[in-house]
């Protein structure tokens, strides 16, 4: 059942070293708040799932947390590669990295059959791809109705999976909007889940029945923290950041830079801090 | 390229994306890739395919933004679809289950077979550049009906070989698909800046089939790493016409001053 706790909190009852560990967001609501908590407390050796990895994996493998990721595309959206993980994974810097790549298909089927119990999801997929070749956990299977020969991936069941959400009701339900990328299988798939909210609100009465929810009792902990997913964005409340993510390039270009920048706006921060990023942004939403 | 062949001064890039719009169709269900390819959707959409649905990976369904996206998730594609759907869903039930007309992709390194990497440059495991991946490349390139492609040009583009399958176009040539099981058409159009080509239809290499106004073979030869065939009946690309140049060069100043916004100063 969702306890409303604060979100240092909220990661150190939930989070570990050594978890396996999904923040999900698709471009959309991406869970920064709780990623820098997480940074600020140290974990490490995480391994990271994410079908996006983008700033906040970038900034964990460049303080050395990650053993190891899984994605599918790990870029800076819409203004190129992340060099942090470009450096562990090139140079083994500040750490070497398991790297276990997919296709996005190949990833939304692993949440969907975690969340859904099974073993392993099946579907038709990674036909004369590269990937097929590099990750031995591409595998097939041949349907018994028809034949055809389809791929076949592990399912994803992180240990706990962080999604940041528009609003929760005072009992603990979640609702979600707009883009709603895989944040809801990324939930119902990990064992624990927690949520950072832009506000709270006394019901969900008036919502139109057929919106996404997350049910109280799907949730380990909710943090509300406005601004939460910040340089990302949050449907309705504000709008994306794109210069931070054309800065975002340059800071992390140099390993110098990129240590200056996490100490003064992570290390040195907190999670109230995130309102006042995105305060310029909330009228353009 | 000569004034004369050029009285309303298009760089070759506009040549690029607005041939690109014009392959596509009023009901064409186009699953598009960001860079290039959004744009030229785009211009379609708001010239001569006012209907064609517009689809971005992030589950926006018949999206229409006034502005180019910058990331495939960007507020606007929602804001402006016919609806928008969870991620595994668009995956599973509208690209796999074989709703999507054209797959419209961009690639980084690109063969005479329309095979695409957009994962490494150099050895996978010991990668010389780690590039982004290929995200949903994989299943478009094999799921959608035809897949158009459209890039600049460049010798270090369009290589003999590439570094990493990262989506298959017609693999070794002929009827490698088939053999493998694939039997969707695969890359049936490739927009450079320089030229149309369309595969050879028993080889399925990519033969240049129109050049655009003012481009020589040689221009097309010194820009592409691999022996370029050309078609024995070449056609002239038609040069952009007003509505079509006015209506990209509006979309990409909507899109610049969209994108700066109020930091400017602070991303320049």
């Amino acid at each position: 059942m969702a306890k409303f706790l604060p979100l240092e909190q909220a990661v150190a009852e939930n989070l570990n070293n050594g978890d396996s560990v999904a923040f999900e967001g698709f471009t959309h609501l991406i869970p920064t708040a709780a990623a820098h908590e997480a940074i600020r407390q140290g974990f490490g050796d995480l391994t990271l799932i994410r079908m996006t990895p983008d700033l906040i994996y970038d900034q964990m493998i460049g303080m050395g947390m990650a053993k190891k990721i899984v994605f599918s595309y790990i870029g800076n959206p819409g203004v190129g590669l992340l060099r942090r993980a470009r450096d562990a994974i090139e140079n083994g810097f500040p750490r070497s990295i398991e790297v276990e790549e997919h296709s996005h298909a190949g990833m939304a089927n692993a949440y969907e059959a975690g969340a859904a119990g099974l073993p392993c999801a099946v579907f038709r997929g990674y036909r004369g791809a590269g990937l097929a070749a590099v990750n031995p956990n591409i595998k097939s299977v041949t349907c018994p109705f028809t034949g055809e020969v389809l791929a076949a991936v592990p399912s994803i069941r992180p240990d706990v999976t962080f999604i940041h959400a528009q609003k929760a009701d005072r009992k603990g339900n979640v609702l979600v909007e707009g883009i709603i990328g895989i944040q809801k299988e990324a939930v119902l798939a990990a064992k624990r889940a927690v949520v950072t909210v832009e506000e709270v609100v006394d019901n969900f009465d008036d919502l139109h029945p057929n919106l996404t929810v997350l049910p109280r009792w799907t949730i380990a902990a909710i943090s509300v923290v406005p601004g939460g997913s910040h340089p990302s964005y949050a449907h309705g409340y504000y709008a994306r950041d794109n210069a931070a993510y054309l800065e975002w390039d340059e800071i992390a270009a140099d390993r110098k830079k990129f240590q200056a920048w996490m100490q003064a706006n992570v290390i040195e921060k907190s999670a109230d801090d995130f309102a006042a990023r995105v305060g310029h942004l909330r009228k353009a939403a | 390229m000569s004034d004369n062949h050029n009285p309303l001064g298009f760089s070759p890039n506009e040549m690029m994306t607005i041939a690109a719009s014009r392959a596509l169709r009023n009901d064409d269900v186009c699953f598009v890739g960001i860079g290039a390819p959004s744009a030229a959707c785009n211009v379609a959409r708001l010239t001569h395919a006012p209907d064609i649905t517009l689809i971005y990976e992030s589950g926006t369904i018949g999206t229409a933004p006034d502005v180019l996206p910058l990331s495939i998730g960007d507020g606007e594609l929602c804001e402006t679809a016919v609806t928008t759907v969870a991620v595994p869903e668009m995956f599973r039930y509208w690209l796999q289950g074989g709703r999507i007309s054209i797959g419209f992709l961009g690639a980084a390194q690109l063969d005479k077979f329309g095979n695409i990497n957009t994962t490494v440059i150099g050895d996978y495991f010991h990668p010389k550049t780690r590039l982004p991946g290929g995200g949903g490349a994989p299943e478009i390139a094999t799921s959608s009906k035809e897949i158009y492609i459209t890039m600049a040009q460049t010798r270090r583009g369009m290589v003999e070989k590439i570094d990493f399958f990262t989506s298959f176009g017609h693999g070794e040539g002929g009827d490698h698909r088939k053999r493998l099981g694939i039997d969707t058409a695969g890359p049936t159009l490739l927009i450079t800046d320089l030229a149309i080509w369309k595969p050879d239809p028993a080889t399925k290499e990519f033969t240049v089939v129109s050049m655009h106004p003012g481009v020589t073979r040689e221009q097309v030869q010194e820009t592409c790493g691999w022996v370029v065939k050309f078609a024995e009946a070449l056609d002239e690309t038609p040069a952009p016409s007003e509505l079509e140049l006015t209506t990209l060069r509006d979309l990409q100043a909507r899109t610049k001053a969209a994108h700066e916004g109020p930091w400017k100063a602070k991303a320049a």
